[in-house]
């Protein structure tokens, strides 16, 4: 039993967002400034417009531009602002009635601290100075002082095309973490040694060890050396590029099972031409100069042919 | 199967294409679902809950759409439910909304399932790179090329099978208006000569990427009685397995193979291939024609092949499998299952259109998810079950 090896991970994506004709309507009415809600069936204005309407399930029709001032409905304190919120100083998200609405929206409001805040108080919008049809548009909300001119905000302007889709960026930064089974085999890699385990229950060595055995549902736990050669259960070519794709294709992608092992490992087949990798066909691993090993199977550049006679197919046909 | 008996009385989907970019995915969801809603003659008043499913949540960066979705979904005010299980999630949403009407829960039960696969990249979701593992993960086609060799080497098919499949089924999506590719020129020799994207899988043997949503209306055998064709669910059947295990088998996969029996037993059928009129299958890769024709018992192991190349799976055929041009024709990945099992109630309702079975009694929906380990599937009859 090892600790856990770790390692930063990252998983990010720009996701797009088809809008909808309504959703379209307040959109492209944060872009030129305007705050525009939907007529619900019962008489309620909402601001945002839901795309259908709760109580007859149609989609809403009716648009109506409501006021940029509104009434703080209630508000919670953001004391130590994350990045990605809307301010980088403490600030409060605040539930906000804007005149001609009946539903309360979410926005962050601009104070100086959790005093200056109160339910009933008078807000507006602030708009950001760049604008394309997204909810940060909207930089955030600001007391409306009794002595402000609303009226010297920018004029609302609304000549561009419609607002029809958004981007939405997802960008995850979390910490990965191997089983301690797992990384038994990543540390043997660092000292150039494949490592296995055999499940107390049935018997069969799995590599990378398992925190359960799929079968049996019991950690593996009896340490096998396993040797660097093997055979090639089945595989794929890979010609196809795509986002994200590490190795350039043309490549083989392999099943190895190596010997003595009862599962086979993914990785790539070298030094042969991919229309001449056979099923069956005998090979060993390749290592990266010792300098450049760390607890990773990419100590391993990939397997290369032994030269030696395919293996039988009733060798490995329980394999597929 | 509870002891109430469910009936599919309506059925919607929409126009599966490249891009929608017109709607939202709530309103991709509400064409399909107002399209079951008037099949059926019902309104949202009549529906007791609501069942949804999508695909893998990094698919689309939804995380959790039925909080969004409620309002779309007619929802408000009742049981919403969401189902997971990878790309069999239409297949498994389904058998949870007639679960809940077979045992007794709820009369009326609508379920939705949908993808708009053009607001993300799949092939990027699938092939995240982990920490102190090999990144040779391509996709669904490279996960699932290696065991479609395994198979080809396994059973001595000739190598253009998998060609024969596709063409069959570009060929039947011609029939269905609803399909994403209408491509009348694709025959065996073309789909050969398209580019080998994971050898042993080429371009034209792979599904498209599609934005489409599926919806269905699942009832009690009152509300069925005054439908005007019910399709009655004779049974239904879920298993799971490991993705990796030692000596799994990636080709017959043994969850597949516990399925089918539980399904057949469950809907009294001893001979498959005689007793099935129309089959949809889940078939990304054309090469799952003849693997499932195996696993779920058409065919002896090592010889589905020969059901295909004989012409037996078209629409004519012994067994007409995907009549409706398949995943290989339309792939909104979270849907996909959920069209099979919608096409093989339209074929025992005689709905089918163009691709209807001349006098389909009854038919096979099925679908699976992750790596070949999750399966879902139904069976149902022009009558209830005796």
């Amino acid at each position: 039993m090892t600790s856990p090896l770790t390692a930063p991970m990252r998983v990010s994506f720009d996701y797009t967002r088809s809008v909808g004709p309504v959703l379209s309507k307040f959109l492209t009415g944060l872009r030129d400034q305007r705050l525009i809600g939907g007529r619900l069936a019962d008489g309620r204005v909402a601001v945002p417009p839901p795309e259908y309407d709760p109580q007859t399930h149609l989609a809403l029709t009716e648009f109506v531009e409501v006021g940029q001032t509104g009434t703080v409905v209630t508000w919670s304190w953001v004391s130590e602002p994350v990045p990605g919120q809307p301010l980088d100083r403490p600030f409060a998200y605040a539930l906000v009635l804007f005149d001609g609405s009946d539903t309360p929206m979410l926005h962050a409001l601009d104070v100086p601290s959790a005093d200056a805040v109160r339910t009933g108080m008078r807000v507006r919008v602030r708009w950001a100075e760049e604008r394309s049809g997204v909810i940060t548009d909207i930089a955030c909300l600001e007391p409306a002082d009794a002595d402000a001119d609303v009226a010297a905000q920018a004029p609302a302007t609304g000549d561009g095309e419609a607002v029809t889709g958004i981007i939405t960026p997802v960008d995850l930064h979390y910490t990965y973490a191997a089983s301690s089974e797992e990384s038994t085999f990543f540390r043997g890699l660092a000292e150039g040694r494949l490592i296995g385990q055999r499940c107390p229950t049935c018997h069969k060595v799995y590599v990378p060890p398992r925190g359960a055995c799929p079968v049996d549902g019991v950690a593996t736990i009896e340490d096998v050396e396993l040797p660097h050669t093997g055979t090639v259960t089945t595989f794929c070519i890979v010609n196809v590029p795509f986002l994200g794709q590490r190795i350039d294709p043309p490549y083989v992608s392999a099943y190895v099972l190596l010997d003595g092992a009862d599962i086979a490992i993914q990785h790539l087949i070298l030094d042969i031409p991919a229309d001449e990798v056979r099923m069956g066909m005998r090979v060993e691993a390749v290592w990266r100069p010792r300098e450049e090993w760390g607890t990773t199977i990419e100590n391993i550049n990939g397997f290369r042919p032994t030269g030696e006679p395919d293996a039988d197919f009733a060798s490995f046909a329980q394999h597929l | 199967m509870g002891k109430e008996l469910a009936a599919v009385i309506g059925v919607g989907q929409t126009h599966h294409r490249a891009k929608r970019e017109d709607v939202s995915m709530a309103g991709l969801c509400r064409e399909a679902i107002d399209r079951a809603l008037a099949d059926a003659q019902l309104t949202f008043d009549d529906i007791d809950a609501v069942v949804v499913g999508k695909a893998p949540d990094l698919f689309e960066g939804v995380m959790m759409p039925e909080l969004y979705l409620a309002e779309a979904l007619g929802a408000v005010g009742k049981p919403l439910l969401r189902v997971h299980t990878a790309g069999s999630v239409g297949g498994s949403t389904a058998i949870v909304a007639s679960s809940l009407v077979s045992a007794g829960v709820h009369r009326r039960v609508l379920t939705v399932a949908f993808e708009k696969q053009s607001e993300s990249n799949a092939m990027w979701a699938l092939s995240v790179p982990v920490p102190f593992v090999m990144p040779v993960h391509a996709g669904a086609g490279g996960y699932f090329a290696p065991h479609v060799r395994s198979y080809i080497r396994r059973s001595g098919a000739p190598t253009h099978i998998g060609a024969m499949v596709a063409a069959k089924d570009r060929q039947n999506a011609l029939k269905n208006p609803y399909a994403h590719l209408q491509n009348p020129d694709t025959t065996v020799e073309s789909v050969l000569a398209s580019q080998m994207l994971w050898d042993p899988i080429r371009y034209d043997e792979t599904c498209p990427s599609s934005d489409g949503a599926c919806a269905l209306v699942i009832t009690d055998a009152d509300t069925a009685r005054s439908a005007a064709a019910p399709a009655w669910i004779h049974a239904t059947a879920m298993r799971s397995e490991p993705t990796t295990a030692a000596e799994r088998d990636q080709v017959n996969p043994l969850a597949g193979r516990a399925n089918a029996a539980a399904l057949w037993k469950q809907a009294g059928i001893t001979s498959p291939i005689d007793e099935i009129d129309a089959a949809e299958i889940y078939v990304p890769f054309s090469w799952f024609e003849p693997m499932w024709l195996e696993n779920l018992g058409f065919a002896e192991e090592g010889s589905g092949w020969k059901l295909t190349e004989a012409g037996e799976t078209r629409i004519d055929g012994r067994i007409p499998v995907n009549c409706s041009g398949g995943v290989l024709s339309s792939n909104p990945i979270g849907a996909s299952g959920m069209l099979r099992f919608a096409e093989a109630a339209l074929q025992v309702r005689g709905m089918a259109g163009e691709h209807q079975v001349d006098g389909a009694r009854r038919a096979l929906g099925h679908a699976y998810g992750g790596g070949s380990q999750f399966f879902a599937t139904w069976v149902v009859g022009a009558t209830p079950p005796s």
